[in-house]
């Protein structure tokens, strides 16, 4: 117990300067971006450096029912076209659903329906000729997946493009995203962003509604009624659009902010799909309104004066320019397959994060330095060599935390300060040990000899209860909670190291050295 | 350079064990207390679980409080706070309660209102919202972690020791977090996302404590086959009291610094463990050693370990070199007090060719002994 090899001797110390190596950049933050990646200070939580942490939810539920509609249009298309006569055609509970009265073109009907969503889908047929078409399981959840996925890619796409640094985007769960914008201290901007569909949809306007079934709310079938968008203060309040799609946003390739008149405006292009459909929707309705509609709002709704061949054109609006640009933003980055509702936020201003670093830093300055106090006044020269095992402790643990990429969060520091506070508990028991082993009359070898060795089956056992609940910690705790988990870990871990394995060594070399005959404590 | 002070008295005798009906009574009123404050008066939630906004900003200059309310009010968004906070007369801290059966999507709004209303120029230092999915979802966590971190140490002490120390260190783990709930709800500290933690640091804390004096009663039981338990409970207790007493206050010391310095964030966190700390070195003592005597621990344990016992005590008889220690143990007729300590010779295989060759014969010899480690420790040296 007493004896060290001298490879062992030499891993000890190869672990503390280790420590101490990786626990350097720590001193160096400023210039930190000349350092070398594996080589970088502990990285801050966004409650000590500042930032934004949103958890968004991706309405999945609303993909579903777009589909199902999507299902109702095209299901509307294919009847007509093939001269079936249907009545009741539209979405219910979780399924399209048409009736053919016809009992005659109910096979041919319910060929077509099949044919509709390719694949996916299962038809079944009711009383008196009721289909009702359902999305299979496996199709919901494939859905539900890519509208996640695709949520993710434009959400990072939007961030990316306000600018701001280094952000974190993650899926959570089945359909949750959490945003982290370290340095971001008001979201708002970001959350407005993040938070639009920004869906665009060009339709045409049915001119055979009039001003009265447009007021009363009666619309032909295939036809609906929009509002004007809130920055759309020169058209009516309220348009009578046409369903169908005639080009979607998805193939806009590029929208830029611009200025028309003076006027602040969105320049778009097309791809060259979408700007041969342009032109030819253009080309066939001169004379009619085009509405442009943005998450389900009417924008503008201006008369085809000729067909539109390039493949661009200009979205004017009462916009001020910064609307104009965060539009221009949105279009480039594409349109959310389904709407995100902010769970949960937390915002910490630089300040306060600053404020944090310091109250933490001084409490650990003082916690330390009562720790220390309270050893040598205890233990004298042994507690001298706790404390020198617990200093070793800290940076083993800045050093692990540094080296592992973990995030230092408030709770985190609490735990780092509460590892001191239990980092000693090791050395208490094997000092406290080693007293009573002295008081029974035994040798100074053997006290010191059996102070170790009784002690460790204690520390051992104690320290992973300790652990334990630590890893539930990191299990349920989320954010700053994760961080303390992650702390108390390692800090538990480094201490048992310091405190068995280099007090120990410290106690050898003394006790050679020295050539004491009785314990010093 | 001997020690300055010696703050703990050695070789204390202290009758822990004669106070344990009145220690018991006192834990159950505890308990009890706790259980009533919770049912009557519920946790005072913090946003975390209770879903809800909290901003807290720093004012361009000193905020006319009563007309801040005034406005405040006037956005109709159910039970606004608004409060000072911290040391500059600048910070008001705003918290809104919104009813349960708000939508995330009027929280966001009523937070948009919220800024609306503080002017510019305002320092957002802290905007916290929780959305009331989000909110039950986090309770239902926290109660989830607690829960399954008092199972898991329970399993382990079952695992290391026997199943008697693991309901001791059940009870005492359930008593602390019981006794720490009921402080928070007698005293309307908020509970929220920290406070758990702290909750389930005090369990690993207090385990700690108890599993450092179980160890010592496992040793003594071993040891001392004849005494009463009663006396052996004391007997261990005394022997750890001086690193109890210890441990508490370095790790006290350093929670004081933090409620003291940690910082407006950390306060409710370092409250909880300063008092967790306080009530599991309480329990230790209290609650968890001496629930042992109501169990049939003495005859059960020993069971186990005889084999083991008189295996070694032979072992370690004729291989001891330890001139200062006489054989005592497992003697007729022992004392029960707790002087003079014995060697425990059963495991002790001190260092020197005799011992470690004795070990090794030991562990050689013992066929039916449980693994425990130490003799092939002992025979490695």
């Amino acid at each position: 117990m007493l004896y060290f090899a001298k490879w062992k001797i030499g891993l000890i110390l190869a672990i503390c300067l280790a420590g101490l190596f990786f626990s350097v950049p720590n001193a160096l933050r400023g210039q930190a971006d000349g350092l070398p990646s594996w080589w970088q200070p502990v990285t801050l939580g966004l409650d000590l450096q500042g930032g934004s942490y949103l958890l968004l939810e991706v309405e999945t539920d609303a993909v579903v029912r777009e589909q199902l509609e999507a299902l109702v249009e095209s299901a509307r298309a294919e009847l007509r076209e093939a001269r079936i006569r249907y009545v009741g055609l539209g979405v219910e509970a979780g399924a399209a659903v048409v009736t053919i009265p016809d009992a005659g073109q109910r096979t041919e009907a319910a060929r077509l329906l099949r044919g509709l969503d390719s694949g996916g889908t299962d038809l079944t047929e009711g009383a008196e000729g009721r289909f009702s078409l359902t999305f299979q399981e496996q199709a919901l959840i494939e859905r539900r997946t890519q509208a996640v996925e695709q949520s993710i890619e434009i959400v990072r796409r939007r961030v990316d493009e306000t600018g701001t640094r280094e952000p974190t985007i993650q899926r959570q769960g089945d359909s949750r995203i959490i945003v982290e914008l370290p340095g971001v201290d008001d979201p708002q901007r970001i959350k407005a962003l993040i938070g639009r569909t920004a869906k665009l949809n060009f339709h045409l306007l049915d001119e055979r509604v009039s001003p009265e079934d447009l007021a009363a709310g009666q619309m032909p079938p295939g036809t609906t009624v929009l509002p004007a968008a809130e920055n759309n203060t020169d058209g009516p309040p309220r348009y009578a659009v046409r369903k169908r799609v005639e080009v979607s946003g998805d193939r806009l390739v590029d929208a830029q902010p611009n200025f028309q008149d003076n006027q602040p405006v969105v320049s778009f292009r097309f791809d060259t799909a979408g700007g041969q459909r342009f032109g030819r929707v253009t080309q066939g309705a001169v004379g009619q309104n085009l509405a442009i509609v943005l998450d389900g709002a009417v924008i503008s709704a201006p008369v085809i004066r000729e067909p539109i061949l390039g493949g661009s054109g200009i979205i004017s609006g009462s916009f001020s320019v910064q609307e104009t640009q965060d539009l221009a933003l949105l279009l480039r980055a594409g349109a959310l397959p389904a709407p995100l509702t902010v769970l949960e936020e937390r915002t910490v201003g630089p300040g306060l994060g600053a404020d944090s670093i310091e109250a933490g830093a001084l409490a650990s300055l003082l916690g330390l330095l009562l720790v220390i106090v309270f050893m040598l006044a205890t233990y004298g020269l042994f507690g001298a060599m706790a404390v020198v095992a617990l200093v070793l402790n800290l940076f083993l643990l800045l050093g692990a935390l540094s080296l592992l990429g973990a995030t230092l969060t408030l709770p985190g520091i609490a735990g780092i300060v509460l590892t001191m506070g239990m980092a000693v508990d090791a050395n208490v028991l094997i000092f406290e040990r080693m007293r009573e082993e002295a008081r029974n009359g035994r040798t100074l070898m053997n006290c010191i000899e059996t102070g170790f060795r009784q002690a460790f089956k204690a520390i051992v056992d104690a320290n992973v209860t300790t652990l334990v609940a630590a890893a539930l910690l990191f299990y349920f705790g989320s954010g700053p909670v994760k961080g303390f988990a992650v702390t108390l870990s390692i800090g538990v871990l480094a201490s048992m190291f310091t405190a068995v394995m280099v007090t120990r060594l410290m106690v050898v070399v003394w006790l050679r050295r020295s050539r004491a005959k009785a314990l010093p404590i | 350079m001997p020690a300055l002070i010696n703050l703990i008295p050695v070789d204390t005798k202290i009758d822990f064990m004669k106070r344990r009906v009145p220690a018991l009574i006192l834990s159950v009123v505890l308990v009890l207390g706790a259980i009533t404050s919770l049912a009557v008066q519920h946790l005072n939630f913090g946003i975390d679980f209770s879903g809800g906004i909290l901003v807290e900003a720093r004012m361009p200059e000193e905020p006319d409080m009563a007309d801040l309310r005034a406005r405040l009010n006037t956005l109709g968004l159910g039970a606004v706070s608004l409060t000072h906070i911290g040391d500059d007369a600048r910070d008001v801290m705003i918290r809104v309660q919104q009813p349960d059966d708000t939508t995330e999507e009027q929280e966001n709004a009523a937070l948009e209102a919220i800024q609306g209303v503080l002017d510019a120029g305002v320092d957002y230092r802290r905007v916290e919202l929780v959305g009331p999915k989000v909110g039950g979802e986090l309770i239902e966590a926290g109660i989830w972690a607690v829960s399954l971190s008092i199972l898991a140490i329970v399993l382990y002490i079952w695992f290391r020791f026997e199943w008697q120390f693991a309901i001791g260190a059940m009870v005492a783990l359930i008593h602390d977090v019981v006794v720490t709930l009921g402080v928070f709800s007698v005293l309307r500290l908020e509970f929220d996302l920290t406070t758990v933690a702290a909750l389930l640091t005090l369990a690993g804390y207090s385990i700690n404590d108890t599993v450092v004096v179980y160890d010592r009663v496992r040793e003594k039981l071993r040891k001392y086959k004849r005494m009463p338990l009663v006396d052996l409970l004391n007997l261990a207790l005394n022997r750890t009291l001086s690193r109890t007493i210890l441990t508490s206050i370095t790790t006290l010391v350093a929670v004081v610094a933090l409620l003291a310095f940690g910082g407006e964030v950390l306060r409710n966190f370092s409250a909880a463990l300063a008092f967790g700390i306080i009530i599991g070195t309480y329990s230790t003592i209290y609650v968890a050693v001496p629930i042992l005597v109501y169990f049939d621990l003495r005859r059960e344990a020993i069971a186990g370990e005889d084999s083991e016992k008189e295996e070694a005590t032979g072992g370690a008889a004729s291989g001891s070199d330890t001139p200062a220690a006489p054989m005592i143990e497992g003697a007729d007729g022992f004392v029960p007090s707790p002087e003079p300590e014995a060697d425990d010779g059963d495991d002790s295989a001190p260092s020197g060719g005799t011992g470690a060759r004795s070990a090794t014969t030991r562990a050689g010899n013992a066929g039916k002994r449980k693994p425990k480690g130490r003799g092939s420790r002992g025979a490695r040296r």
